[in-house]
């Protein structure tokens, strides 16, 4: 039995795992936001029109459920309050970005983006960032957001009107970027000044779920290179739950030491494809953990730490980079516990054999993941009929094309005998 | 799948406008309106769709493929669910259908699905944002057989829970078909919530409207 090792600052921890090498323990990155209104008994509005009370909800979670970051994140659309749009809180979950604040498409020609000074919304998160700084003097790493600008515009616009802006107007789509682009390095790094360590970049929009990869590598990616490059602290690049195994080796070039990762992925095959290159952190399902008992948490978060936990270069979180407003506080206590006591390196318990069971387990499985969606992404002909069967096949018994498959499927999702 | 409705699946996710036309102008010389939107258009979208389930194509892809269709059927047919286009109009049984976003503030799931049954020939009420209360007086007023519900956040798409004890009491035969991220996450949800049925991608809907009508006979 090996030795535990000496314990770490959060902050040790957490650089040491991203450093790719191990830590004492596994970094812990749970994201709870919402549940520091519940903590303090305010309704979820008044908790975040007040940056103290944040700031106390927050360190009161860290005390609670001993995870290693604290989290300035308020909720998404507080970014386009700041550009004239509004948000509309509901009493049981995170607010939502009212109407588009662009409604027609060449007003984009006239567009210049907001001073963060000027905005209150973005001001009250810097609040809480200088008091969680001056609370914690550095021992724990403060992680800070900002929407990517390639994801900022389906609140900006709307998700159709900007798919279509993506599609048929490049011209415009260009400068609403270059607007975005000058405005996330200012947000970023105003957090940065504020005391944030860390900026977690969110752009789902830059997953394979939401673009194909040739249209990735002409848009997202290189805007996440630029923007990157000019934030002023490391940066942790969160698809927000969307996939990332197709595009895993430019994910690792945008300059992110981090990249948050989707439970829809098997985690073996991620860490596989990025060791050495990206840290990755996740993907425990936050939306199923609503109902999880103390036992499946337990099951989830050794699944997740022996897959890509040996070695360093992995972070516990959930997957999308928020606790929902339903996930009950035990099972938030659970996961923590199962952490404290799995997490410790070294990972005795992933033996040798263990360990090469799930590489041997991924291999092959990797490769046909790898072809379905490069072959369905480029779509050529031949390629996405061999990619359809490929997926079809992995889920039927027999040879049955992908209708029949989809067929099958369907029949398991209605209450029709 | 056909070869034709292969090729124009492939020509929909490379986004080439001009080949889907050249495959849907081919087709509407031999076939009827009908047929070609069962044949091509409907097979070809559903394997979009089920493509995308299986993370080997985008959303993007799956949007534009729709929208594509429905300009292309628009422009080839009239549309396709005016009763003016009789050829197209489906049978005379045809279940009266809506969707809606339920509480919730994103309708791209919506719009995607209602292209897709409206480039399968199907007549959708499109019912916009609602709530519970409002919903409810809509779906008894215009008795509707299947009402297709889309929510992208967690809390919305509990409130169908809600939303089916008051058509348990009000709109007892009317079938409720779930989507959208939660539902996708949670394959329990649909089920705790009380819906009849759930499709993880826009392209499985119309093959569910048509197993709970059957299933209503
Ligand atoms: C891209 C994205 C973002 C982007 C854009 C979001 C937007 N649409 O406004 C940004 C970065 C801005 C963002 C922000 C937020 N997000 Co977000 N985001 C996503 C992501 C990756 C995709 C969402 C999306 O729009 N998809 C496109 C729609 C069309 O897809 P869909 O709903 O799945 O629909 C498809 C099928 O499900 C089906 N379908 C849909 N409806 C129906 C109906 C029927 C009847 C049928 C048959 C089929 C069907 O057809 C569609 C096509 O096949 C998802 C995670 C994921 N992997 O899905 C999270 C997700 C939607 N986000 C989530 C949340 C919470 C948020 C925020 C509230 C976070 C915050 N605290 O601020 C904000 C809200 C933003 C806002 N608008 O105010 C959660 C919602 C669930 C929850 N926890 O409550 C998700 C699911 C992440 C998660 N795993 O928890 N997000």
């Amino acid at each position: 039995m090996s030795q535990t090792r000496p314990a770490m600052t959060s902050m040790q921890r957490v650089l040491t795992a991203v450093g790719h090498q191990e830590p004492d323990r596994v970094p812990l990155l749970l994201l709870p936001t919402l549940h520091g209104a519940r903590e303090l008994g305010v309704p979820i509005d008044t908790y975040f029109s007040d940056p103290a009370l944040v700031a106390q909800g927050q360190l009161r979670m860290r005390q609670r459920y001993r995870h290693d970051c604290l989290y300035t994140f308020y909720y998404a659309s507080i970014e386009t309050e700041a550009w004239g749009g509004e948000s509309i809180f509901r009493d049981d979950g995170p607010p939502n970005a009212g109407a588009p604040l662009i409604s027609d498409l060449e007003a984009i020609q006239r567009l210049s983006p907001p001073r963060i000074e000027d905005a209150p919304g973005l001001r009250r998160v810097l609040e809480t960032t200088r008091l969680l700084a001056a609370e914690t003097g550095g021992e724990v790493p403060i992680i800070g957001v900002a929407i990517a600008p390639f994801s900022l515009p389906v609140m900006q616009l709307g998700f159709e009107a900007y798919l279509d802006l993506m599609h048929d107007r490049r011209d415009l789509f260009d400068r609403l970027m270059r607007l975005n682009e000058a405005f996330c390095v200012a947000w970023a790094n105003a957090q940065v000044a504020a005391g944030a360590h860390a900026i977690c970049y969110f752009d789902p929009l830059s997953s394979s779920s939401m673009v194909p990869p040739e249209l990735f590598l002409e848009t997202g990616h290189p805007i996440a290179q630029r923007v990157i490059q000019q934030i002023k602290a490391p940066v942790a690049l969160h698809l927000a739950s969307g996939e990332g195994l197709p595009i895993i080796d430019h994910l690792a070039s945008t300059g992110a030491a981090l990249l948050g990762v989707s439970c829809h992925e098997d985690l073996g095959q991620l860490k596989q494809a990025s060791r050495g290159r990206i840290a990755l952190f996740g993907h425990l399902n936050g939306i199923e953990m609503r109902h999880w008992s103390a036992e499946q948490a337990e099951q989830q978060v050794k699944a997740a730490l022996a897959a890509a936990a040996p070695g360093g270069g992995f972070a516990l979180a959930d997957n999308h980079g928020e606790i929902p407003w339903q996930v009950p506080e035990e099972v938030l206590l659970a996961i923590a516990e199962a952490n404290e006591r799995w997490g410790r390196y070294p990972l005795d318990w992933c033996d040798e054999a263990a360990r090469a069971e799930a590489l041997r387990a991924g291999v092959p499985e990797s490769d046909t993941a790898a072809e379905t969606a490069s072959a369905a992404d480029t779509a050529g002909a031949a390629d996405t009929d061999a990619a359809a069967d490929t997926a079809g096949a992995a889920n039927t018994d027999g040879d049955a094309g992908p209708l029949a498959v989809s067929a099958a499927r369907s029949a398991a999702r209605t209450d029709v005998p | 799948m056909s070869i034709q409705a292969a090729a124009l699946r492939d020509a929909l996710l490379t986004l080439n406008r001009i080949r889907a036309l050249q495959l849907l102008q081919a087709a509407t010389a031999t076939m009827a309106p009908l047929k070609v939107v069962e044949d091509l258009v409907r097979p070809a979208l559903e394997q979009v769709g089920d493509l995308w389930d299986r993370g080997g194509c985008a959303l993007s892809q799956v949007y534009m493929s729709g929208r594509i269709c429905e300009e292309l059927l628009d422009q080839l047919l009239g549309d396709p669910t005016r009763p003016s286009s009789s050829d197209l109009t489906p049978a005379a049984d045809s279940p009266r259908l809506a969707i809606v976003v339920l509480e919730d503030y994103h309708l791209l799931g919506k719009q995607i699905v209602r292209t897709v049954m409206r480039s399968s020939g199907h007549s959708v009420r499109d019912y916009g944002r609602q709530t519970v209360d409002d919903l409810v007086e809509k779906v008894c007023f215009d008795e509707i057989d299947i009402l297709l519900v889309s929510t992208l956040m967690l809390p919305a798409a509990l409130r169908v829970e809600a939303l089916m004890r008051r058509l348990g009491d009000e709109a007892p035969s009317t079938r409720v078909v779930v989507g959208g991220a939660p539902y996708r996450f949670d394959d329990r949800l649909w089920r705790e919530v009380g819906a009849h049925a759930v499709g993880l991608n826009a392209g499985e809907v119309v093959g569910l409207v048509e197993q709970l009508q059957r299933g209503a006979r």
